[in-house]
């Protein structure tokens, strides 16, 4: 196994976010508290609690899980799609590294930001959710670490497949988004009537952000253990099609 | 001599089907300079591309110090440097971190020194906190060769090196080139420059449509491209040429007015001045005689345009 070049690529990654830290960290930190000002405004008529939990409070595993998805997607997916772009990929191809370490270190890279960016966005909603109470404080931790990995490597897989900055932002604001606001992040979807009740039990988002409550409040729209299973499954789909991608050199070589 | 890198029948189409490499077979010997000359489109990057992991070939075979390019690819590519064609740098990297990084990414430990030594010879040293958006095209192609020579490769590719390079990035390089070679480094080099060819290397390969058509040692080459051609403006036309002149393998004009005799430093064919004993001697009178030293370039055009 080549380290140095896990690390290498791992220690410029983290550079360019450390280099880029005011549109890393500080923009879904405001775009975070936004949601809290907003749906903090909206709720004096809307539902003040949600399945006995306080409105602010229930909102912020959704809305840690909404920056989780589209910052991985986006981080990860720039990271391999700019050299492309650019035509410094040459270096990494024909660099002595294999598949695996080039996602260990892309991945790596792009997770550790995500999770960063979630442990942030959930300092600030102490701010706006004081009495807000994490019950299973090491699986949210698991959770987090294991969505933005997964997040990271498709966002990877779309970075690899994307042709211009178009099909970069494509999946994350055109499919990601909608699916995570309709997923339950602001509401519980057993509130929902049918037949959006069923219907929303094929949107993945709902398993993940159902987990991810449930290691807050002890209580989600799903079992947990699907939740599991769904996160670990989708990390094993996108394994299987980057190792594809990679036997293949599909859109990376000609 | 050891060849280091060996192609065999080494194809290569294109998705779009351009048949970029017909089969190419090369051997490139242990330490020499081996120039790759060959005009834009010839296959130069495509062979250079495929012998470092960059693009599939479609069939053949590489090794690299015997080992496969694609089931030994972690010992072939560790042992090869490559500066590309294109200038494709980062940007906001100082040129320091990128030196570095590529070390890593080749699977060297870190050893500032050695960075530092290449920086050095690069002129680069001064610049090594500079970040590479700020340099100019001559600086960040020096930065690509820094890049290329961070990981002490044994191979060294420089994929036309010198296109739009000034004078004094020229000169650096050749210096960088005589001693890597004398560390023992592998150079090959492409280029559609025949001086270049001419300066650098050990041997030449001309190239042209995906075909090696000829390799050969750069004196040898140099010594059959060099030869002087006298050209003979006869007075009266010739129909055809006598039998008494076929030691010099003359040619004859379609007017039957130029008789063209190549000089052959070899000493292979009959000499000039026999030759202008002989022509009066059977009474061929000529007005003008002139002689012009035929290029590298005219032979080159000749042995291109032979194939078309
Ligand atoms: N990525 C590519 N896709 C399709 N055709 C290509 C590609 N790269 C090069 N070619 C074609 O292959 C041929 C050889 O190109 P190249 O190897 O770049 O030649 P050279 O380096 O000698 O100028 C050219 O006809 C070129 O147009
Ligand atoms: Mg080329």
């Amino acid at each position: 196994m080549n380290l140095y070049a896990v690390a290498a690529i791992y220690r410029f990654e983290m550079n360019r976010t450390f280099r880029t830290l005011w549109q890393s960290i500080v923009s879904p930190v405001v775009s975070t508290s936004l949601y809290f000002v907003v749906f903090g405004a909206v709720r004096a008529g809307g539902p003040s609690e949600i399945d006995g939990m306080p409105y602010g409070a229930f909102i912020v595993p959704g809305l840690i899980m909404l920056s989780l998805f589209t910052q991985s997607i986006f981080n990860a997916s720039f990271a391999i799609f700019f050299p492309k772009f650019i035509g410094t990929i040459y270096e990494l191809l024909s660099a002595p590294v294999s598949f695996v370490e080039v996602i260990m270190a892309y991945v790596g890279a792009a997770a550790t930001k995500s999770v960063m960016l979630g442990l942030i966005i959930l300092a600030t909603a102490f701010v706006f959710a004081p009495h807000l109470a994490i019950l299973h404080p090491l699986l949210m931790l698991v959770f987090l670490v294991l969505t933005s990995l997964s997040f990271s490597l498709f966002g990877f897989i779309i970075g690899v497949l994307s042709k211009n900055f178009e099909e970069i932002q494509f999946i994350p604001m055109l499919i990601v988004t909608p699916m995570t606001f309709l997923g339950g992040a602001f509401y519980s979807i057993t509130k929902l009537p049918q037949p959006w009740q069923t219907i929303s039990h094929f949107n993945p988002a709902v398993y993940l952000i159902s987990g991810f409550r449930w290691t807050f409040f002890g209580k989600g729209d799903v079992p947990v253990i699907w939740s599991l299973a769904f996160i670990f499954g989708f990390f094993a789909v996108c394994l299987v099609i980057v190792s594809w991608i990679f036997k293949t050199g599909y859109k990376i070589k000609v | 001599m050891a060849s280091i890198i060996s192609v065999k029948g080494l194809t290569k189409t294109y998705d779009t089907g351009v048949e970029a490499l017909k089969p190419v077979d090369l051997e490139v010997e242990k330490g020499e300079i081996l120039a790759l000359l060959g005009p834009n489109g010839a296959g130069k990057t495509t062979l250079i591309a495929i012998i470092c992991g960059i693009v599939n070939p479609s069939g053949g075979k590489v090794t690299v110090d015997g080992y496969d390019i694609i089931d030994d690819y972690r010992k072939t590519r560790a042992m090869i440097g490559l500066v590309p064609q294109e200038l494709a740098t980062e940007a906001f990297e100082t040129v320091w971190s990128v030196a570095s990084f590529s070390r890593g990414l080749f699977g060297k430990a870190p050893n500032p020194a050695h960075i530092e030594k290449v920086l050095k010879s690069l002129s680069l040293w001064d610049k090594r906190k500079d970040k590479i958006m700020t340099l100019s095209g001559g600086m960040k192609r020096r930065v690509l060769i820094a890049k290329a020579l961070s990981h002490e490769p044994r191979i060294l590719f420089l994929d036309e090196p010198t296109a739009g390079v000034d004078v004094e990035l020229r000169k650096d390089m050749w210096q960088v080139v005589r001693e890597l070679r004398d560390d023992g480094v592998t150079i090959i080099l492409t280029t559609h420059y025949i001086e270049e060819a001419e300066e650098m290397a050990d041997r030449v390969a001309v190239i042209n449509k995906g075909e090696i058509i000829l390799i050969e040692d750069k004196d040898v080459l140099m010594r059959k491209l060099g030869r002087k051609q006298l050209v003979l403006h006869l007075q009266k036309p010739l129909k055809s040429i006598p039998a008494a002149l076929k030691p010099w393998h003359l040619a004859l004009s379609e007017d039957g007015l130029t008789l063209t005799f190549l000089f052959d430093p070899e000493g292979e064919r009959a000499g000039a001045a026999p030759l202008l004993r002989k022509l009066d001697e059977l009474k061929i009178a000529f007005d003008d005689i002139s002689t012009s030293q035929k290029s590298l370039e005219d032979i080159f055009v000749g042995l291109v345009s032979d194939r078309t």
